[in-house]
């Protein structure tokens, strides 16, 4: 369900720290529908990126474009009323550890729809279930759920709102394989069930391989190449031939083929 | 966008127009209770449906399922279709509910936490003193440069604050003391009420308490942070023993600080009264120090001090024990450091009377 509608563009993106150049001039576009997986080295910016475009940061310089509206001159009540069209999935969860999982879900609908309390809560145990976690997880506290089930309960708020786009900070890192591999099938799912527009930072070459639609690659602080996994595997830039050419890349492939 | 609606065209035809999506929906879940509809089938017409969320659909289901209707989808754009089909397909459960306790059983949970509570920090105590022998037995080992940082922060950093804090109080000691002296004539005895009152008692009780507001607090607060960052975990696998590095630097640090912090604050708080003296009881500075120093004899200073020095091992000891008491998570880490403050003050205070009631068996 991939159209040539950019629902995010980023151009002439720019970012320093102090004397540190993170992005020299970062161009991107996702389109609607698409799977988007923005990769590269350790302190490539990735998360600096997708933070840009969630508006928890400004870039130094450069414009960048949310459906339809430029970020940089958005005023208060517009950027909140955008702020509800995307989820984002944090990398460490970023639950609020006050509140149990079914309250943590239910919090985006709580505070914007004038629901009753028990429909919020059906519908949170809902979103739990759509997103494979069990009733009764979601009377615990983040605290008590393993490492996947957090991922989970995470991505199970970040579509609360059922929103238009969705941001994954590393849905997969610390996951074992057979977690990693249900959080490929669960992204891969709401892709499908939601027509959703997918952004995400990852690491993982079976993710890669197996959900991303495109791909771009980070490194010299700007955008090395973009395209499809595929495409990317005949480039020979060194940066880019190492998510291809190590054994672990190889059997990804592989794996993904099959 | 148009407000989602939903209306009666025909007997067994209702209409929805709209965006039945979280902005869209409004007050329409609270007005749709009042629409009745008998049993049966029924066509949901779905040709002016702009949009249709999961917070949607569940209103629409549940408004069918409370109503025993079974619906038949309509033109409905197919996505939409989809999603309502997948919520429809989903089985009314009931929620689950956090099991609720009776009185009784809370009553008991509170009374066992209570209980696990003083024995852990007996235990805690326990521990923190092997801890203490063993460094004793090594010397070599104690951490000078921490004990030294630390009594930077929590002393000297609090100079200004416990000066001022006692020169306030030797002022209200002194005034509320002059009123009553003077109809007797007995102005002169607000040296003694004075001296008394702030070397025995309030310099170091409020020393005390400020300490626990300032540095009991953060030392729970650092220490659960440090649990909840697996800091503490890393310590212990690195063979660092953290009651070592976090526990001891810190009770060895206040041990030495709070009692000098009260000497400081006798000195301001007698120096409060002094001048409230002279501007209420036109009782000169001389005259206040030649009666301060022939009435009041060292035994009240170091009364003071020893109950400051026995104030400083439980603001330390409890800030340490309840920082270690965090598990989880950003709001225990809020929880427990309020548990510190709230704990340490109202310790002081059960030993201050002790103390008092100690030394008027031993009448010192």
């Amino acid at each position: 369900m991939v159209t040539t509608e950019p629902v995010l563009r980023m151009s002439k993106v720019c970012t320093r720290f102090g004397s540190h150049v993170v992005h020299q001039d970062v161009n991107l576009e996702v389109l609607r529908g698409e799977v988007f997986a923005i990769v590269g080295g350790s302190g490539s910016g990735k998360t600096v990126l997708l933070r840009e475009m969630v508006m928890l940061q400004r870039p130094t310089s450069g414009s960048i474009e949310m459906l339809g509206a430029d970020i940089g001159v958005l005023a208060e009540e517009e950027s909140l009323a955008l702020r509800k069209r995307w989820g984002v999935m944090f990398q460490h969860g970023g639950l609020f550890s006050s509140l149990t999982v079914r309250e943590n879900v239910g919090l985006p609908l709580r505070e914007h729809s004038t629901l009753d309390d028990d429909l919020i809560d059906a519908i949170a145990d809902w979103k739990l279930s759509l997103v494979g976690l069990a009733a009764d997880a979601g009377l615990k506290f983040p605290d008590e759920l393993s490492g996947g089930m957090l991922k989970r309960a995470s991505l199970s708020r970040a579509i609360a709102l059922d929103p238009e786009l969705l941001f994954l900070d590393e849905p997969t890192s610390g996951l074992d394989p057979a977690s990693a591999a249900g959080v490929d099938e669960l992204i891969r799912r709401m892709h499908t069930l939601y027509g959703l527009t997918i952004v995400l930072v990852t690491h993982d070459l079976d993710l890669l391989w197996q959900v991303c639609d495109r791909v771009a690659v980070l490194g010299e602080a700007r955008v090395l190449a973009t395209g499809s996994m595929e495409d990317l595997s005949h480039l020979d830039h060194p940066i880019i031939r190492g998510y291809f050419d190590d054994p672990r890349a190889r059997k990804a492939r592989d794996r993904a083929a099959t | 966008m148009t407000p989602a609606a939903i209306t009666q065209t025909a007997e067994r035809e209702w209409t929805l127009t709209g965006s039945w999506t979280v902005p869209g929906l409004g007050e329409l879940a609270h007005e749709l209770g009042a629409k009745s509809c008998n049993p049966g089938d029924v066509v949901l017409e779905g040709a002016g449906l702009e949009a249709i969320d999961t917070a949607g659909a569940w209103v629409l289901q549940r408004w069918l399922r409370q109503r025993k209707v079974v619906p038949r989808l309509s033109h409905w754009p197919p996505r939409l279709e989809k999603l309502m089909a997948l919520v429809s397909a989903h089985p009314e459960e009931p929620l689950l509910q956090p099991t609720a306790r009776s009185p009784l059983e809370r009553l008991g949970k509170f009374t066992v936490d209570g209980w696990q509570q003083a024995v852990a920090l007996l235990a805690f105590i326990g521990e923190s003193a092997a801890a203490a022998l063993r460094l004793l037995r090594h010397p070599a080992r104690i951490r000078w440069r921490t004990v030294l940082r630390n009594i930077q922060i929590g002393g000297f950093e609090a100079l200004p604050i416990t000066g001022l804090m006692a020169f306030l109080l030797g002022i209200v000691v002194a005034y509320q003391g002059a009123d009553q002296l003077r109809h007797y004539g007995a102005n002169i005895f607000v040296v003694d009420l004075v001296g008394y009152a702030m070397l025995r008692e309030f310099a170091p009780l409020i020393t005390a308490i400020i300490i626990a507001g300032r540095s009991g607090s953060s030392y729970a607060a650092q220490i659960g942070t440090m649990l909840v960052t697996e800091e503490v975990d890393a310590m212990r696998t690195l063979g660092i023993e953290p009651l070592e590095l976090l526990v001891l630097p810190k009770v060895m640090a206040l041990a030495i600080a709070l009692p000098l912090l009260t000497v400081f604050a006798d000195v301001t708080g007698v120096f409060g009264g002094m001048v409230m003296a002279r501007v209420q009881l036109d009782i000169g500075f001389h005259e206040f120090i030649d009666r301060f120093g022939r009435e009041l004899h060292g035994a009240s200073l170091l009364i003071g001090v020893g109950k400051a020095w026995v104030f400083a091992l439980i603001v330390a000891i409890i800030g340490c024990f309840q920082g270690f008491r965090t598990h989880g998570s950003a709001d225990s880490v809020g929880r427990q450091t309020t548990i510190s403050v709230v704990q340490s003050i109202f310790l002081v205070i059960v030993a201050d009377a002790l103390f008092s009631v100690v030394f008027s068996k031993l009448e010192l």
